[in-house]
């Protein structure tokens, strides 16, 4: 299996998305360039920072066409906080188009709540899916975001969590996985969600 | 339902955790990684690290803790002490902290915190406030130390209506700025969350100060950690239902023994406030 290839545009730390694979026992580098995408089984993109100066990177880096080739081409891809996000037509953060992947839109929680929605929610699958094999139905996951996605079809919705709207907190469609929350600080469950990327997305198609 | 966080604080100096969990079966209870190890079993929500050495020269000891916690638990990293630049923020988050909080470099130069806010994302930057009590027959608060200009010697400075003001240099340096207006002004600049503590009730496990915690809660659009004073279970779940906190944090009444933490998330779940089971 080639190494898992960690989409980075040098815009904070993603050190323990990387650590999470590894402890899994699994390789993952972080790659800023296309051609470093060859190599590798599968992409994960955890986005950083703001979806304006975010999808920016992406272009400066000569990033995002490669991203969407990739999940054109079918092979493993997984989203997480910002890297959901992005996966939309449309953020409201700084009115930013992203890579139009999902149809849809990004928007703020409305005022009133507390933002960022942060700390430990649960999630509600619409069915069950396999990269949540064994994980037990009341597992909280680790959520810090200020905007949450908002699909058109709601069809890509494979999750959702209530944070004073029900939101789309887990995307998934055939080699598209995305999460609103970060399994890398989500403990046990979290480490069990990267496991059964690799495994049941990653594996069975190499 | 988001639940409430219940957060244990260790103190770090030197690459070691000093006050650490004497009781617990630990090889070596003064060794971050196997205390946080050991605090993510029993259910802790996330982790604050403190950098209280004193001098420059060990500061770098820190981002070694952090690097080797962070390989090994995956639960949220919050890393204060000393952090005075966006330099210093960055190293910390490239570490493997997921959330930096600044303290006293954030009164004296409100700029850096908002650039490191800007660099960062909200999310990353925690507003780190010790307040206390202001007599009602004190001399007026002195801004001194603020540069011109500070908003501290203007619209956030200590009036008739202040109840707390905000100290720095760990407490021993009176600001003259009110810590409501505070906790309200660096969420403007950015800040994602306040950990706020109590000067009055710290160390004293009487509980938190209620009155602040909720005050502040109350008042800013953003998370609010209380500290500062918790002696038992009961105070814990205190700052989550009376106080209106995010979440409680605490040092010395876990280190008193095991499943503390889980006794806390019982107490809270039979008031019918949210807390996250751990499996």
């Amino acid at each position: 299996m080639g190494p898992i290839a960690i989409i980075d545009y040098g815009a904070g730390n993603l050190r323990s998305v990387q650590k999470a694979f590894e402890r899994l026992g699994y390789p993952a580098r972080f790659v800023s360039s296309p051609g470093e995408l060859d190599s590798a089984s599968a992409v994960v993109f955890p986005g950083q920072g703001a979806s304006p100066q975010a999808v920016a990177a992406l272009n400066a880096h000569g990033m995002a066409d490669p991203i969407r080739d990739w999940i054109a081409d079918g092979r493993p891809f997984f989203g997480v906080c910002l890297g959901l996000q992005l996966l939309l037509d449309h953020s409201e953060e700084g009115d930013t188009p992203a890579l139009g992947i999902v149809p849809g839109h990004v928007r703020r929680f409305e005022p009133g709540l507390k933002v960022p929605h942060m700390g430990w929610n649960s999630v509600a699958l619409r069915q069950p899916h396999p990269l949540f094999d064994g994980v037990p139905e009341s597992s909280y996951f680790y959520f810090v975001h200020s905007y949450y996605a908002a699909p058109d079809d709601p069809s890509w919705t494979a999750g959702e969590t209530t944070y004073g709207v029900n939101f789309t907190s887990f995307i998934a469609r055939d080699n598209v996985v995305a999460t609103q929350f970060h399994p890398e600080k989500s403990g046990a469950p979290g480490l069990m969600l990267y496991d059964n990327f690799v495994k049941r997305l990653v594996r069975e198609q190499a | 339902m988001l639940t409430k966080r219940i957060i244990p604080c260790l103190d770090v100096t030197g690459g070691r955790v000093v006050k650490g969990a004497s009781f617990v079966n630990l090889r070596d209870a003064g060794d971050p990684v196997e205390l946080a190890a050991f605090y993510d079993r029993e259910g802790a929500d996330e982790l604050v690290f403190l950098d209280i050495t004193a001098s420059s020269d060990g500061r770098d000891t820190i981002i070694d803790v952090v690097e080797h916690v962070s390989e090994q638990v995956f639960i949220p990293l919050t890393v204060g002490g000393g952090v005075r630049t966006v330099e210093d923020v960055r190293k910390l988050l490239n570490a493997g902290a997921d959330k930096v909080s600044m303290n006293t470099a954030a009164v004296l130069n409100p700029d850096a915190f908002a650039a490191a806010t800007a660099a960062f994302g909200n999310q990353c930057l925690v507003i780190a406030i010790d307040a206390r009590r202001i007599a009602p027959d004190s001399p007026a608060a002195d801004p001194s130390l603020l540069a011109d200009g500070h908003p501290g010697k203007g619209a956030l400075a200590v009036g008739p209506g202040s109840r707390w003001e905000v100290y720095i240099h760990g407490g021993r340096t009176p600001t003259g700025i009110d810590a409501v207006r505070w906790a309200e002004y660096t969420a403007e600049l950015g800040a994602g969350e306040v950990l706020l503590t109590s000067m009055d009730a710290d160390g004293h496990q009487d509980g938190y100060d209620l009155e602040l915690t909720r005050a502040v809660a109350d008042a800013v659009p953003i998370p609010v950690i209380a500290s500062g004073g918790a002696g038992c279970i009961e105070h814990l779940a205190q700052a989550v239902t009376d106080g209106h906190a995010d979440a409680a944090l605490a040092a010395s009444i876990f280190h008193y023994g095991q499943h503390v933490i889980a006794d806390v998330k019982r107490s809270l779940a039979a008031q019918g406030i949210p807390t996250r089971e751990v499996h």
